[in-house]
Order: C-alpha cells, then structure tokens, then sequence
C-alpha cells in the first residue's frame, strides 16, 4: 500500500523533527512542507503517466483487472455491511420477539456500516489501518 | 452439446469415512484438493530450502521471493510485531493462492470457490484478532470501536454502526475471495461451452468458434492475475485486521 507506505514515512520525518531544536524546527517544517509539495507533484505526474486513456482494445488488461478487482471489493463490503446488519436484525427479532423493529433499524444501521465500510476500503476517510493511521503513529 | 457451467462445482464423496449419528463425513474431492494443495506446498518450500545455496537456483528463488512478498505485507501493514502472525499469514497466503492457481487447471478443482472453505478462513482471521485483541489490550481492545472527535450525541449510533462494521469484516473477507473465484470460473466454463457448441454446427460455426476460443485463452490471463490479486488481497486484508488486534486504539 503506497499510501500507507508514504503515511509512515511522513509521520517518522515528523517524529525526527520533534527530536530537534526548537529554532530548527522552523526552517525544517518549511523544508518538508516544500518536500512534500514535491513528492506530491511527483505522485500525480506518475498517476497521470501511468493511466493512459483506454482504447478498448484490451491493451491495459492490467488497468481493467484492477478496476473489476475495485469494484468487486466495494460492491462486497457494502452488501457484507446490509447482510450483517439484516442477520443482527432478524436474529433479534426471533429472540426478543420484537418484529418487525429490529429488523428495521438494524438494517438502516447496517447500510451504514456498509457506507462505512465502503469508504473506508476507498480510502475517503480515516479511521482504519488502511490510511493515515499507520502503526508508527499509535504507539506513542 | 449443452455444457452446464455450475457442474464443476460440484462436491463428490471419493470414499466414506465416518459416519455417527447420521451425518457422514466423507473424504470428498474438495479435501482431497485441499490435501494436494499442502503438498504441493510443502513440496515447494520444503524442498527448495533443503539445499540452502548462497546463489539460489529457481526454486530457491521462488521460496525466497514469497517469503520477502509476505514479509513486506506484513511488515507494512501490521509494523513489526505483526511479524509475530508472520507464519500464519504467510500459510494463509500461500494456501490460498495454491488453491487458486491449482484451480486453474483444466479438470481440477477450485477450493476456494466454496464459500464453507473461505468462510472458514475468514472466521479463522476473525477468531484470532478478537482474541488477541482481547488477550492483548484487554478492555482497550473496545477502543476500537470509539472512534475520536465524535459529539456525544451521536456517538452511540456511531459505536452501533462500528461494531456492524467490525463484524462485517469476515462476510466481506470471505465472499469477496469466494465470488472472484467463482465468476471467473463459471465465465471460463460459458465461454469454452460456447466454442463446444460452435464447432459442432457445422463447418461456418468452425470459424465462429474461433472468437470464444481467443476470448477463453485472454480469460485464462486474466484469471491467472485474479488467482494472485485475490490471494494478495485475502493476506493484506489479514494483515491490516490484525493490526487492529495489535494497536486498537484510534
């Protein structure tokens, strides 16, 4: 994971500043923030290299693949997040013979955590190991 | 001709093993590709490291690139400590995408295109994070669960639908593996079926048959890169529940 990867590099760069002088510390926020700028240019520069338009033809069969592999993999943690939500529902009604709440509210619950769990998996928002939170970070 | 698509799916018992109370459990073909599966494993690691040789020859070479693979996966996406579940990833990775690229020979079959078998991996990968999770950090194992910066008022909504996504983790970690596996193979069976059909009508459906053949040969690519995606896929996502497990809180 590139970017996870470049989370961690970042945070350790940020952990070496700590370390320093305080009158250091200036000229060196300045310094990475314009390094960063770089490194992100560069990032989209390769992205926009690295994506030719697609033809059709077939050619980027690697392109296509990953994109099929995306969409499967969000489409399944939406579905996985609903089927969840709807089982606990059920599963709860039957037990405390509250039909039909359960399944109601746990079903809108368990849309939610599909949501939830797509944009995690898209990498929209934070929270999972999978984006800015990587393991450097939480053991302080 | 017709050819069904879902028939290779199908699980045969090879021969009755026990049997108590009514249920059998029977050697089938799907153990029997499982057993294949470790030995071809087996094989391969055991045997390539046997003559540890400080230039690696091929398989040398193969053992040692899957173990930098699996090792920078780990490492990556679960820090250092997770190098202590090293082994078990790297058993899971390894198993999986045997199964899968074994599953792409012509008359075999797929293990992994049975929910029951990467049901019970998923709830393996599960099992072992809630507990260590839990052996670990304790009651801060449920920090997971809180996320920071939230309003009070909405935050047990906030925790209902955590929790929901927590334990949607191993459905989505299993059907994902599960239904690549099985689009793909069922896609290969139509389209060699169609060309089965074609060359059967006659000297114009020669020719036609020639499409679906190329579209089989290109599909058969694509899912040699899907068995190993989908492989890397179900051991990253180990990896990243796992890190959960070790530092838990946000």
């Amino acid at each position: 994971m590139p970017r996870s990867l470049q989370a961690a590099s970042v945070e350790s760069m940020s952990d070496a500043r700590e370390n320093g002088e305080h009158d250091k510390q200036r000229t060196n926020e300045a310094a990475l923030s314009a390094r960063l700028q770089r490194l992100n240019e560069g990032l989209g520069h390769a992205r926009s290299h690295a994506r030719p338009p697609s033809d059709g033809s077939g050619a980027d069969r690697a392109t296509t693949a990953s994109g099929y592999a995306k969409g499967f993999r969000l489409s399944s943690e939406l579905v996985a997040g609903v089927v969840v939500g709807a089982g606990i529902g059920w599963s709860l009604d039957r037990w405390l013979g509250i039909s039909p709440w359960g399944l109601i509210v746990f079903l809108l619950l368990g849309f939610a955590a599909g949501v939830l769990n797509v944009m995690r998996s898209a990498g929209l928002i934070a929270g999972t190991a999978l984006d800015n939170t990587g393991p450097d970070r939480r053991n302080k | 001709m017709q050819v069904d698509p879902i028939h290779q799916f199908q699980i045969k018992d090879l021969m009755p093993m026990v049997s108590m109370n009514g249920h059998h459990i029977d050697f089938t073909n799907s153990a029997l590709f499982m057993f294949i599966i470790v030995g071809a494993v087996s094989t391969l690691l055991i045997g390539s490291t046997s003559r540890r040789a400080v230039v690696p020859g091929r398989l040398q070479s193969i053992a040692e690139i899957s173990y930098e693979f699996v090792a920078d996966t780990v490492q990556s996406s679960a820090g250092k400590e997770g190098m202590r579940f090293f082994p078990f990833v790297f058993t899971l990775f390894m198993f999986v995408l045997f199964a899968n690229l074994i599953g792409l020979i012509p008359y075999s079959f797929t293990v992994t295109s049975q929910l029951i078998v990467t049901a019970s991996l998923a709830l393996l990968v599960f099992a072992i994070v809630v507990g260590y999770g839990f052996w670990r950090n304790g009651l801060h194992f449920l920090n997971l669960f809180v996320p920071k910066g939230v309003p009070k008022l909405i935050l047990p909504a906030i925790v209902v639908i955590e929790i929901l996504s927590f334990l949607s983790r191993p459905v989505s970690h299993s059907v994902r593996l599960f239904a690549n596996m099985l689009a793909g193979h069922i896609t290969l069976q139509v389209f060699a079926g169609f060309v089965i059909m074609l060359a059967g009508a006659g000297i114009l459906g020669i020719f036609g048959a020639a499409l679906p053949f190329i579209m089989v040969v290109l599909l058969t690519a694509l899912e040699l890169l899907v068995a190993f995606l989908q492989a890397y896929v179900f051991a990253i996502l180990t990896c990243i529940y796992l890190n959960d497990a070790i530092h838990p809180g946000h």
